[in-house]
């Protein structure tokens, strides 16, 4: 389904790797590992399309991504650094508008029950500037349940969050995996995750 | 598609909304610039009423360029940006939508704001008329150009007088025939021609600043 030949990613003048070639199909799971600095985050990056790679294809059921394009958006949540949240909004309204903006049409009960699901149901109407760390990482998590999309790109998805949801995030991926999606993760934790077909891939500083 | 942009164009208005005192500024910044030119310049009619195009005109452009700075930076930093981008939707859709949503916030204002500014300087009649019919064509090709601007200096060190320098030789056309309008109106002359030109560029604007935003925008999150 994903298919990478031969990738090359530069920023700046370094180059971070070059040659990297892999594929994955539904129903598994990638996890990179790499020291600060290997070009995990930019790989995640190119992959999602926010990156040009200097060399070689990404292609997505035989077709290039960046030809796809929008199509190719419509496969994918990429969950960054960054929270994407608008602080001053709650929730439920972020959450409102990537559905909106994903063309989905979700009900108000969906929003809520996904926030629900993440633990934050006392939380809903809150603006999100007034919510811990981890639950900012919840409410960014919260859309991956509420949008079906087959690939899900998440950097360092466990950082900020508490036992109990590290423990939710790896049921998600697990149960999203097993349902035939596929996810790509980069994180420093130590998390042990058994379903499907893993894939590890080890980039290293140059 | 047009969900999308209703999409855009709503969450822009509603983050505004919870940001007041940002709309606010570019207002009374408006209005203030405005007002000051007959205190400094004193009270000869004939001679407020010659400059009051020229001296509203170029108030607006500073204002629109105040506000410009929050039109994506914002986003940017809080990493909606880079989601806006991954949206299963056209990109220059949803800078035109940005774009629409800043001048509802920031231009729209002023529109409203000319009469009452206009009659400061002595404008009357067809005048007054003239001069909030240019600002209504005018402003929204101020956002237009000035979000190509803002979002190539996404990200740098100095991006708010960088996009002064980079967006202010591309308003004058816009200068030239709006205040122009206003001038032939008070010597009596027609002004649908000024008129014209400034629809033409607004069509123009409209049509290629959208896509233009976008490729910066690429690059910047890049």
């Amino acid at each position: 389904m994903l298919n990478i030949t031969n990738l090359e990613c530069v920023r700046g003048d370094r180059q971070l790797f070059a040659g990297l070639s892999f594929a994955m199909g539904e129903g598994s799971l990638l996890h990179l590992h790499g020291p600060n600095g290997a070009g995990k985050t930019t790989l995640l990056r190119a992959i999602a399309g926010l990156v040009l790679p200097e060399s070689g294809d990404i292609q997505w059921n035989g077709q290039s991504t960046r030809k796809l394009g929008e199509d190719f958006n419509r496969e994918l949540i990429y969950l960054g650094h960054h929270y994407g949240l608008k602080f001053e909004l709650s929730g439920y309204e972020n959450l409102r508008i990537f559905a909106n903006l994903s063309g989905f049409d979700i009900a108000e009960r969906q929003v809520e029950e996904a926030l629900q699901q993440v633990g934050l149901a006392r939380c809903v109407e809150l603006p999100v500037k007034v919510l811990s760390q981890g639950q900012k990482r919840r409410v960014a998590l919260a859309r991956l349940l509420l949008q079906p999309v087959k690939l899900w790109i998440l950097d360092e998805p466990f950082t900020a969050l508490d036992v109990k949801a590290v423990a939710m995030l790896k049921e998600m991926i697990q149960a999203h995996v097993a349902k035939g999606g596929m996810v790509i993760l980069t994180t420093h934790q130590h998390v042990d995750i058994e379903v499907g077909q893993i894939h590890h891939i080890h980039l290293g500083a140059h | 598609m047009f969900a999308a942009l209703r999409c855009i164009i709503q969450r822009d208005l509603l983050l505004a909304m919870r940001h007041r005192s940002d709309v606010l500024t570019t207002l009374f910044f408006f209005i203030i610039v405005v007002s000051l030119f007959p205190l400094g310049v004193g009270p000869e009619a004939d001679l407020l009423r010659a400059m009051a195009p020229g001296v509203v005109w170029v108030a607006a452009l500073l204002a629109s360029m105040l506000s410009l700075g929050r039109l994506f930076a914002d986003d940017y930093a809080d990493g909606t940006l880079e989601q806006l981008l991954l949206a299963p939707q056209p990109l220059a859709l949803v800078a035109l939508g940005k774009v629409l949503a800043h001048w509802l916030i920031s231009g729209l204002p002023l529109v409203l704001m000319s009469p009452l500014l206009g009659l400061q300087f002595g404008l009357t009649g067809d005048a007054l008329w003239m001069l909030v019919m240019t600002l209504l064509l005018g402003t929204p090709v101020l956002s237009l150009i000035g979000a190509i601007g803002a979002a190539l200096t996404l990200g740098l060190r100095g991006g708010g007088v960088l996009v002064s320098l980079l967006v202010l030789p591309l308003y004058i056309p816009v200068l030239i025939f709006g205040a122009g309008a206003v001038e032939a109106s008070i010597s009596g002359l027609g002004a649908e021609g000024h008129l014209s030109l400034l629809g033409a560029i607004l069509v123009l604007a409209l049509l290629l600043a959208p896509w233009a935003s976008a490729a910066a925008l690429r690059i910047s999150v890049e």
